[in-house]
């Protein structure tokens, strides 16, 4: 953070690369400049020199960045890297100094105490999914607290096990002994906690002998990918590889489809095409692209626990506008590769009166949907 | 009276902050202003919006500061006596493309980046004059501050291209002005009695503008760049005068800095020109290369060779090497006094930019536009400066403030000034002038209301 003064705030982090609409989820949101990107470098600044005291306002300028990575693929200076680790780093700060806010200490402590931020218990984590345990099998499949405990990632993660079951795939699960991945943990800045969730996991992982891991959520697909020692699929990879290798085959599905592509695929780890490419090999689905897409893509608003705590929510929440920018292409399926996007995506789509009009659903359904032989 | 929970009445809670954070972040800009907090900030959605928060301000004598993106670096958004700051990004509604008539009629909140995507998506042939400012700036703000963009050369300050406002009056009147005043079309503001005049310029003192007409120019399909470099900047005026002759250029740009090396001591100018064909684009290279070619032969000059990678940045537009200027010195900011002034005076500029940049220990930049068929230009003395280092941002404040002066002994004029040249440009104005520029906005502004403060002649 030594170098944090060195934004200008000039704004470019504000926008796509075409800088046609604001892309900055909280700044999208809230329209104050203290929530833009500029603006909250700024005022982590202040804080630290002691100009701006802490408060809940600030607490909310500082934990509504969703960790999406605008800011850092648009901003024209040389330290752009740098930035959302300057924000995750005053997250740490935040935390360090006994500040952090009941909406983030809840979520941390509930992860630390039952390994998922809901506080559910750990037995419901994958009591519900008919998996065989992981077993020296050639796949872990990681689920992620999204896909084990939310009743959209839950669909996910069901239909994404038929697929892999109907294509022979030999994979198994952790189950109760899966811990969060970590990722969020990472972004609101508990850098602590998230080593000792990687550490559980890892040895939980090494112990059997694990080395190539599919994960249903891009956020466990960024955080297994930090690791380091095991192989990491995102699930739209191995989707992809079950199709052109033949082992399935989608039937006919005469749909326009949108596709939105999630922060931690897309910006954290340059995954584009291969979600393109399963959508591309159903036959009759015609894909059209939002306006903002690829490394452009608006975030869904969920990032950095925000699925959780939603400080964006609202009838100006990116997820509304992102749903409306959908509906603008004359889609009738977003198609979403994350959990966390299905989820904040699914409701603003029933807040917007969209729902009969575009259907989110994720990669996986659309493929059951069409029937695969 | 409880002034927040009015403004809450107009605008709805959300978009009206009296939050520490909020009036932080508008008491400052990203230059060197840095000013006591405002009392509120408000985001109008609409015309009628804005004009409840007039009365209200009136009714109260309530300062309000009008704001687009806050980008001038030198403060005039930015409160001096407290009171509201209207942040104006909210109304960003493109309202019409008139395609035939050239025409855009916009709310004050669009941004460059906006119109220019949004006219590149849905009427690729046809542009605005787009600044180098970052792309989050306003249109309207820029308009109102005599901005420059690269149709400049072409067409004059952007200022000249407005054809149509429609403003909120400091005593709460909406008031359209141009053809729009007896029209359903924004085409132009002539032929009737000048108003926009009391608008343009005038950095929001005289009312708040909510609707633009902006006149749009035909895009073509290909653009490129041809660098010439001189070693003698005594030269320049005469090379812009030749290049202008040949009305071929789009955009005249001049620059002289220290870094990167390869830059030092040389002058270049940059000439952008465009064309609908390959054979348009060579018939314009060729003329603009004739017209300079005394230069060539005399090894006076000669045009540069371009990477791709170089061109590429040349060819950015908006071009983000000037926002990145900022962080020359890994420090975040910069200054600098537009001087607007005669093309003949761009060698004694550059030599007083230079020497006012070694006595304050310094490092500088200098990017100058030609306005007109070189009618003048707009030298920029630039001074970047560490925000983590108070000493070197009085450095560049002191840098900045000769800059001033040395504008005016050059026979220009500060644009876009900040107070201490708002005050210095009032005392040499003919006093008649300045005391029309009081009279005006005492008949427009009866309560001060407006970004008080600027423009403000002494008593
Ligand atoms: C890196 C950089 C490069 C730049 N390059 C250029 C360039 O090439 N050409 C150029 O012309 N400028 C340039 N600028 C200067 C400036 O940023 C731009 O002119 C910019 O367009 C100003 O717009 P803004 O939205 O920031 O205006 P603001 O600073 O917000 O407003 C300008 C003035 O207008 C008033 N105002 C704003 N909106 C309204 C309204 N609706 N009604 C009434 N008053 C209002 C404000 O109070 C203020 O006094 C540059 C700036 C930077 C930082
Ligand atoms: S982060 Fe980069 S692009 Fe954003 S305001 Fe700061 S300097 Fe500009
Ligand atoms: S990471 Fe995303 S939400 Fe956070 S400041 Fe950057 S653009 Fe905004």
């Amino acid at each position: 953070m030594m170098d944090i003064h060195r934004c200008f705030r000039c704004g470019y982090c504000k926008f796509p690369d075409d800088f046609s609409k604001y892309n900055c989820p909280p700044y999208a949101r809230f329209r104050f400049e203290s929530f833009s990107p500029g603006g909250r470098l700024w005022l982590t600044r202040a804080f630290l020199n002691g100009e701006v005291d802490f408060s809940k306002h600030l607490s909310e300028i500082i934990f509504s960045c969703t960790a999406c990575k605008n800011c850092a693929e648009n901003c024209r200076m040389g330290f752009k890297d740098e930035i959302v680790d300057w924000i995750v780093s005053a997250r740490r700060e935040i935390l360090e100094r006994g500040l952090a806010p009941p909406f983030v200490r809840d979520f941390l402590e509930n992860i630390r105490k039952y390994g998922n931020p809901w506080g559910l218990p750990r037995k419901q984590r994958a009591d519900w999914l008919r998996a065989k345990k992981y077993d020296g099998d050639d796949y872990l499949l990681f689920l992620g607290c999204e896909c084990s405990y939310e009743d959209r990632g839950r669909s996910m993660a069901k239909n994404f096990v038929e697929i892999l079951e109907r294509a022979g795939v030999s994979f198994g699960i952790l189950g109760e002994n899966e811990c969060c991945d970590g990722n969020e943990v990472f972004m609101l800045g508990e850098l602590g906690l998230f080593q000792e969730l990687a550490e559980r996991n890892k040895k939980t992982m090494s112990e059997l002998g694990v080395q190539k891991v599919i994960a249903i959520s891009p956020h466990a697909y960024n955080a297994i990918k930090s690791y380091e020692g095991f192989e990491v699929f995102h699930y739209s990879q191995i989707l992809r590889d079950l199709i052109q290798s033949g082992k399935i085959k989608p039937g006919e599905l005469r749909k326009t489809v949108t596709y939105h592509d999630p922060c931690f695929l897309g910006r954290y780890n340059g995954i584009y095409e291969e979600p393109r490419e399963v959508l591309n090999s159903v036959p009759g689905l015609r894909l059209v692209e939002m306006e903002r897409n690829r490394k452009n893509s608006f975030c869904c608003g969920g990032g950095s626990g925000n699925f959780v705590f939603d400080l964006l929510r609202g009838s100006y929440s990116p997820a509304r506008e992102r749903v409306r920018e959908a509906a603008e292409t004359g889609a009738e399926i977003i198609a979403v590769a994350c959990p966390a996007c299905k989820a904040m995506l699914d409701d603003a789509a029933k807040d917007e009166g969209l729902k009969d009009r575009v259907a989110v659903m994720d990669l996986s359904e659309i493929i059951l949907r069409c029937g695969i032989s | 009276m409880d002034i927040y929970k009015a403004l809450v009445d107009i605008v709805g809670e959300e978009f009206v902050s009296r939050n520490e954070e909020e009036l932080y972040i508008y008491s400052r800009d990203s230059g060197l202003t840095e000013r006591e907090k405002p009392d509120f900030v408000v985001m109008p959605g609409s015309a009628e919006e804005v004009q409840k928060i007039v009365l209200l301000a009136n009714k109260y004598k309530i300062p309000l500061i009008p704001v687009g993106a806050s980008l001038t670096l030198s403060g005039l958004a930015v409160p001096i006596r407290k009171g509201i700051v209207v942040d104006l990004r909210r109304m960003d509604r493109i309202i019409e493309v008139n395609r035939l008539g050239r025409y855009a009629v916009i709310e004050p909140g669009v941004t460059q980046g906006k119109l220019k995507a949004f006219l590149e998506r849905n009427y690729p042939d046809l542009c605005h004059s787009m600044p180098d400012a970052p792309p989050s700036a306003t249109v309207v703000g820029n308009i109102l501050i005599h901005g420059q963009g690269n149709l400049s050369q072409l067409y004059g300050f952007n200022s000249t291209m407005v054809t149509g406002l429609e403003i909120v009056l400091p005593t709460g009147k909406i008031c359209r002005i141009g053809s729009c005043s007896l029209s359903p079309y924004w085409f132009a503001v002539e032929p009737l009695p000048y108003l926009a005049g009391i608008f343009l310029g005038w950095f929001g003192t005289t009312g708040i503008i909510t609707k633009l007409g902006l006149r749009l120019y035909p895009r073509k399909r290909l653009r490129d760049i041809e660098v010439f470099v001189l070693d003698d900047p005594e030269k320049v005026a005469d090379v812009v005068y030749r290049i202008t002759h040949t009305e071929m250029a789009e955009d005249v740009i001049t620059m002289e800095q220290p870094y990167p090396m390869m830059f030092r001591d040389v002058v270049l100018v940059q000439i952008y020109f465009n064309g609908d064909s390959e054979e348009e684009i060579e018939f314009k290279r060729k003329m603009l290369w004739n017209s300079v070619m005394n230069y060539i032969r005399s090894r006076d000059g000669g045009f540069m060779f371009l990477t791709p990678d170089v061109q590429e940045d040349f060819l950015e537009k908006p071009a983000s090497s000037v926002t990145r200027f900022a962080d020359v010195m890994k420090g975040g900011g910069f200054v600098y006094c537009g001087a607007i002034i005669p093309v003949e005076k761009f060698a004694e500029a550059l030599r007083k930019l230079k020497e006012i940049a070694k006595r304050h220990e310094i490092t500088y930049g200098h990017v100058g536009r030609i306005v007109g068929r070189g009618h003048c230009m707009m030298f920029s003395f630039s001074f970047p400066f560490n925000r983590a280092d108070r000493a070197s941002m009085e450095r560049a404040k002191e840098a900045l403030h000769e800059s001033y002066l040395a504008t005016l002994e050059l026979g220009g004029i500060p644009w876009k000034p900040e107070l201490f040249a708002q005050k210095m440009i009032l005392e040499r104005m003919d006093k008649n002038a300045a005391e029309l520029m009081k009279q005006i906005r005492g008949l427009l502004d009866p309560n001060g209301i407006m970004n008080p403060g600027n423009w403000e002649v002494e008593p």
